[in-house]
């Protein structure tokens, strides 16, 4: 706890005692010409320091629009955060002026983004781009900011870094950029890292790498990790607990293994059942029948009981809320207890 | 007639790399395919896998003629096509179709569904005379699960599922027996790429189709493959039966492909036997002489650099693979 940045200028009001990260009832629209999108319906969760939480759900259910609101990089309009709150130790970040958000961006909270490539600036190389974090932040001079950004080349293991610093994005492969882009959301040290589908586009002997280093770093540094993916098999890999998203809302939230164990929500469910497994060989494949709603027309009730096989009438009619179901473990379903047991 | 649906013997591609502006000269070769030889059963699903820039995608686009190989032979139902000429590929086309990987971008946005499904007909003007041709493309919506009424919507109005399932109806359109498909379900969500993998297998036993399933999804290829090759760099460095591969690979990028891939049981994580690559693959215009894989590999020694390992069945397996320290590690049933 002592390396928390408390005596941070930027932040004097942070309480040490407040969770690392507590979102409340966010709610993010966007405006279309179809109407109102509501992307993120009252999205609640916590993170800890050294915590990892996946966020999972499948595009469109937003998880990505969740994370960069937290960022507060959501280009408003046509997004428009309509509520709700994003506790940083007990500080909401929504309500912070742009030039203080900012430096949090910075100081506290960093991202690293799916598409590396197109997160990078192609006309700057490497080491100015991430030399500039360090001159900007924290007013050194270029040739320390130099040797820093070597030193963070060398932290997420960029083979001869020293020649490596002056290349172009373009010129490195696919996992060495993702490697770039870990080096300079950690450059400053924060104290949370958003990790938004960092391995989507990187094959799986290049994935297992980064997210080992993902790990490492973790650890090593006591950060909270907020992971988004929509691949499973990476969640049961590193996650601590999860929070699955349907349709903008946190349909479930479990500790890793409660959930693969024994999921509470119809679509956790069917959603770990639909995965081809050893087993399934020969077999047709568990599916989710029908598609996700449009955010634009949610139907009322449960945005998924048109797919779900637990589905009754009241679903059709009442939102069910996010109710605590065992210890540690919410879901929103009125039939959680029936799926929770397997019935 | 013999059970061979397709056989690609010594299959290569190789790109040129072009200098200067007006007098462009040659000065290397992409070796994306560089001797890939398979064979394809009747009515049985092969799959393809490798890592991005391996050469998949080469040898899928050169099965269905839309690349010219530089050098070796295919051969469907006994035929070397290679060296066909326009009518001759005409006919190819109607026996070897293809679904693509994106089912944005390979419908075209302004046609209707019905001219997508129905323009093979246009092309072949004798598979079904004009005046069925409304009704057969209706067969066909309902035959790929898609309701036969949407025949006059535009791509736009579906969602991806539904577009590949639009995909799909297109490369069926012509009967053809073999399909070849190009990471046909990995745009797709995880519960709408199950409702796809059904459809094609469904497809496959009431039509007796044979498959060339390309995919970097692992769990998906063992799902639905009935034999299984593993690429690397241009090569097949081991080929065999579905459970063979993945039950007890042989070469070490296999095992390490395999120990990579991540499994969804938490119950498991730490207990496997994780094999971490060291960096990325070769440029495949200059690949490392002898076995392309040694750079990476913890078991090269000097034979490795200068003698290049061939597919063929070795000591310990009853599958082909192409190392020289083949042997068999126990890689933690990766893929579950």
């Amino acid at each position: 706890m002592a390396d928390v940045k408390f005596q941070s200028e930027i932040l004097p009001e942070l309480d040490p005692s407040a969770p690392l990260l507590d979102v409340r009832d966010l709610q993010v629209e966007f405006r279309t010409r179809d109407g109102i999108a509501k992307a993120v319906n009252g999205a609640n969760f916590t993170v800890n320091r050294g915590e990892t939480l996946a966020i999972v759900g499948e595009s469109g259910s937003g998880k990505s629009v969740t994370s960069q609101a937290i960022m507060g990089i959501l280009e408003t309009p046509p997004a428009k955060i309509a509520g709700g709150e994003v506790l940083f130790h007990g500080v909401d970040l929504l309500t912070l002026s742009k030039e203080r958000k900012r430096r949090v961006r910075a100081n506290h909270v960093a991202m690293v983004f799916q598409d590396a490539l197109s997160a990078l600036n192609p006309v700057y190389t490497v080491g100015f781009q991430l030399a500039e974090l360090f001159r900007k932040h924290r007013g050194m001079s270029k040739a320390e900011a130099k040797k820093k950004s070597l030193e963070l080349l060398d932290l997420v293991k960029i083979p001869a870094a020293a020649q490596r610093i002056n290349e172009y994005p373009h010129q490195f492969s696919g996992g060495m950029r993702q490697r770039v882009m870990i080096a300079m959301a950690l450059a400053l040290d924060p104290d949370l890292l958003i990790a938004d589908e960092p391995t989507t586009a990187l094959d799986v002997t290049v994935q297992a790498q980064i997210m080992r280093l993902l790990a490492e770093i973790q650890a090593e540094r006591q950060m909270g990790l907020i992971l988004i993916t929509h691949d499973l098999g990476v969640v049961a890999d590193v996650a601590d607990k999860i929070s699955v998203m349907y349709a903008g809302r946190i349909v479930e939230q479990a500790p890793v293994l409660d959930l693969f164990g024994k999921p509470a929500h119809p679509y956790t469910k069917a959603l770990l059942r639909s995965i081809p497994r050893l087993d399934t060989k020969g077999q047709k494949l568990e599916v989710i029948e029908g598609l996700p709603p449009v955010l634009t027309n949610i139907p009322p009730g449960c945005a998924f009981a048109a797919r779900c096989h637990y589905a009754q009438d009241v679903c059709r009619t009442d939102i069910p809320l996010l109710e605590t179901v065992a210890a540690d473990r919410a879901a929103a379903c009125h039939f959680s207890a029936e799926v929770i047991n397997g019935e | 007639m013999s059970d061979i649906a397709l056989e690609v013997t010594d299959l290569k591609k190789h790109f040129p790399i072009k200098q200067g502006i007006v007098f462009k000269s040659t000065v290397g070769q992409v070796k994306a395919v560089d001797g890939v030889s398979l064979q394809l059963r009747k009515g049985e699903t092969l799959g393809v896998v490798g890592e991005s820039g391996c050469g998949k995608s080469t040898l899928a686009k050169m099965l269905v003629g839309l690349e010219k190989p530089t050098g070796g032979s295919i051969s469907v139902r006994g035929e070397d096509v290679t060296r066909l000429g326009k009518a001759g590929m005409r006919r190819l086309r109607r026996n070897v179709q293809m679904v693509f990987q994106d089912p944005y971008t390979s419908l075209n946005p302004r046609m209707t569904v019905g001219d997508i499904i129905g323009e093979p007909f246009e092309i072949h003007e004798d598979a079904v005379p004009k005046s069925g041709r409304r009704r057969a493309v209706q067969d066909l919506l309902d035959m790929v699960g898609l309701n036969p009424d949407h025949i006059n919507r535009y791509p736009h109005q579906f969602s991806g599922g539904q577009r590949q399932r639009i995909g799909i109806a297109r490369a069926l359109a012509l009967k053809p027996e073999i399909l070849i498909c190009d990471e046909p379900v990995s745009a797709l969500d995880v519960s709408i790429q199950g409702q796809v993998i059904n459809l094609l297998e469904q497809l496959q036993d009431d039509l007796g189709l044979s498959y060339v399933f390309i995919a970097h999804d692992l769990s998906v290829v063992r799902h639905i493959s009935d034999r299984v090759a593993v690429m690397y760099l241009g090569r097949v460095v081991e080929i065999g039966n579905e459970d063979e591969i993945y039950d007890s690979p042989m070469h070490p990028y296999t095992q390490a492909l395999l120990s990579a891939v991540p499994v969804p049981d938490p119950t498991l994580r730490g207990h496997r036997d994780e094999i971490i690559l060291e960096g990325d693959v070769p440029s495949p215009a200059n690949p490392p002489s002898g076995c392309r894989f040694r750079t990476r590999c913890w078991k090269a020694t000097d034979k490795c650099a200068s003698e290049e390992p061939l597919l063929q069945i070795r000591q310990g397996a009853p599958h082909a693979n192409a190392c020289h320290f083949a042997a068999p590690r126990d890689v933690v049933h990766a893929v579950d």
